[in-house]
């Protein structure tokens, strides 16, 4: 399999929210502690995405293989 | 050597230093940068006279602000000044975003046939501060500009405000109505009044150089462009922006990082080397260099009193976005009407309170956008700098990336729905009230023009459609719309079609003085109108066609 994501736009005007709350999200956080809340967020996206094929084409998209 | 040719103005003894003038001016104008200029020429074009008082006798030395946005040049137009900047300005198109070597992506401003204003211009704030000198002079009786005057001090009374002004000839005092702070970001009339000023300042430091070149680091000269890079492989700072002006004179932004010495950077031999850098071999001269760092704060209340806070005295921005300046014109906009309403007497001074809503929410918004550049700009953790490589390592290839890129989100004017003065509309194909009237071509009498060039200075009900043509209510100007030629000389035809397309057939909108729109309405609402009108100014029963 080699499908890849097209990484089409869907967050529209709210992209610069969802960064700056991603970005806060980090602040005042040890580099660890930061790296374990990007994995518990990867999980519970995951988790909302449910769909195993998606996923499966996000990871593909994400290591570019 | 400055390309531009500061020339000083010349101070004129007012009446008052001898004691000979005791009258009371309906609005005193503190500071003549390009906010105090633009308010004294709105307010004249309504016939309010005003008193200018600059602490200075030049226009802003080195270029400033140099990007004006489409809204702020349909404001210009308004105020009659536009012509001469689009002629003198470069109109810009293409942007290309660089990460280290690579182009990332590139877009192209296309120029809206449909509207005669361009997306951005560039030019020197110099020229603009100029051209707005040069036309307060078409109202010798409306607007009295003195160089050479500092406002040291403002006393509020009942009914006015008292102004303590020094010139190199003696100090004397003037009595204003109002007064309007236009006296720029470190507003000495904010300090004596107390007001806290809050908000951010970024550590970063920018080198911002001016050079002069003849010739364009742009592979086409006809062509003029706006490259940003992050990670410039040329300097080892976050990153570079260049950016073409009249004259052939470039900007060079290089962003230096937070432990930047300002007066080392600034040095020509610094300056100079690490322009090389950008531009090669080609010659060039410097034009003006400065090192900076950005602050985003603004006033909790911009009106205190009989005391209006107006462009930079108000609030602040980093220049990322281009929101000062900008943002500063369409606080001027705002204003000026309703001051003008109020001191004739034809609105309540409740109608004032609507420009600190709306331009305090109008600043908001720009304070957002361009902290958040800067943010993306300066990332402060080890993580954050990750989340920003990974964003412009994907942007290439999926556009999400590519949204989340933040170079500037650049200026556009805010929506005012929502707010006091504007009617929410029951029917949903309309354009919403609190936008800006988006432009148009028409023909007038067979003659060509444009939608915005017919409103604006006073209300006006904008009809469409044939069913809505007969309605023309007493004592508020009309202007209707026509689908196709018409024999009556007064209306509008919409020759591309795109007004009936975008506003809706048989509509009423009730246009603002600053062209926004306040309400808007289908033929069987027209019981509505005068509930509208009455709030678009804040309760007053304002004689529109004044
Ligand atoms: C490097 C840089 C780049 C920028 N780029 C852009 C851009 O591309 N686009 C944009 O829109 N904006 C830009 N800006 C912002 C823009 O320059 C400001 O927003 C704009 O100058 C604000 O105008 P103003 O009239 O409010 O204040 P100012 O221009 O600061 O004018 C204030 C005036 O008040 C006078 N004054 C002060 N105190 C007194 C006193 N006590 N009595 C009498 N007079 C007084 C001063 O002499 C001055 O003439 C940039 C700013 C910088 C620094």
């Amino acid at each position: 399999m080699t499908e890849k994501l097209t990484g089409e736009d869907k967050l529209k005007d709210k992209g610069d929210d969802f960064y700056e709350l991603l970005i806060t999200a980090h602040e005042g956080l040890e580099y660890d502690e930061s790296v374990a809340l990007n994995a518990r967020l990867v999980l519970i996206l995951a988790n909302e995405i449910g769909d195993i094929e998606v996923l499966a084409a996000a990871l593909r998209t994400a290591t570019d293989k | 050597m400055p390309h531009y040719e500061n020339i000083p103005y010349p101070f004129k003894r007012p009446l008052e230093l001898d004691g000979k003038s005791q009258q009371l001016y309906p609005v005193a104008i503190v500071g003549a940068g390009p906010i105090g200029l633009s308010m004294a020429i709105d307010l004249a074009l309504h016939g309010i006279r005003s008193v200018v008082l600059d602490d200075n006798n030049v226009v802003s030395v080195g270029s400033r602000a140099i990007c004006w946005a489409k809204r702020t040049l349909e404001i210009f137009d308004r105020l009659g000044v536009a012509d001469r900047m689009l002629e003198k300005g470069v109109t810009w198109k293409v942007g290309r975003l660089f990460h280290g070597e690579e182009e990332v992506y590139n877009f192209d401003l296309l120029p809206d046939d449909n509207h005669k204003m361009p997306a951005f211009i560039n030019l020197q704030q110099y020229y603009v501060e100029q051209y707005l000198v040069e036309r307060t002079q078409d109202f010798p009786d409306l607007i009295d500009l003195r160089w050479l005057s500092k406002v040291t001090d403002e006393e509020l009374e009942d009914e006015k405000v008292t102004v303590s002004v020094s010139t190199p000839e003696g100090n004397y005092t003037l009595d204003a109505e109002y007064v309007v702070a236009c006296d720029g970001a470190k507003s000495s009339v904010r300090e004596r009044l107390g007001l806290p000023f809050k908000g951010h300042t970024f550590e970063e430091r920018f080198l911002i150089a001016d050079v002069e070149m003849e010739q364009s680091p742009f592979p086409d000269d006809e062509t003029h462009e706006r490259w940003f890079w992050f990670e410039p492989p040329f300097h080892n700072g976050q990153s570079a922006l260049l950016h073409k002006q009249p004259d052939n004179i470039y900007r060079i932004d290089l962003q230096l990082g937070p432990e930047a010495y300002p007066e080392e950077e600034a040095k020509p031999e610094n300056v100079i080397r690490r322009i090389k850098q950008v531009v090669g071999d080609r010659k060039f001269d410097l034009d003006w260099v400065s090192v900076y760092s950005f602050t985003c704060a603004k006033l909790d209340r911009f009106i205190h009193d009989r005391i209006i806070f107006v462009g930079d005295s108000a609030h602040v921005v980093s220049p990322f976005g281009a929101r000062g300046g900008n943002g500063g014109i369409q606080d001027v906009d705002n204003l000026g009407w309703k001051l003008a309403a109020v001191l004739k007497g034809a609105a309540e001074p409740a109608l004032l309170e609507s420009y600190h809503e709306e331009r305090s929410h109008g600043s908001a918004e720009n304070i957002l956008h361009s902290s958040r550049a800067t943010n993306f700009m300066t990332p402060k953790s080890k993580m954050e700098a990750i989340f920003r490589q990974e964003v412009l390592n994907m942007a290439e290839h999926l556009p999400f990336a590519r949204k989340l890129v933040n170079s500037g989100r650049l200026s556009a004017p805010c929506s005012l729905a929502d707010m006091a003065l504007q009617t929410p509309a029951t029917s949903p194909t309309s354009i919403p009230p609190g936008t800006v009237c988006p432009d148009a071509a028409v023909t007038q009498n067979g003659k060509r023009g444009w939608l915005l060039n017919h409103l604006g200075g006073e209300f006006i009900l904008l009809t469409t459609g044939e069913a809505a043509k007969e309605y023309d209510p007493e004592g508020l100007k009309k202007l209707h719309v026509s689908a196709s030629e018409t024999d009556e000389t007064d209306e509008l035809v919409d020759v591309t079609g795109t007004i009936i397309a975008e506003f809706g057939e048989n509509k009423i909108y009730l246009v603002r003085p600053d062209q926004h729109i306040a309400a808007c309405f289908d033929l069987s609402e027209v019981e509505c109108l005068p509930t509208a009108l009455r709030r678009a100014n804040a309760g007053s029963m304002m004689e529109a066609a004044e």
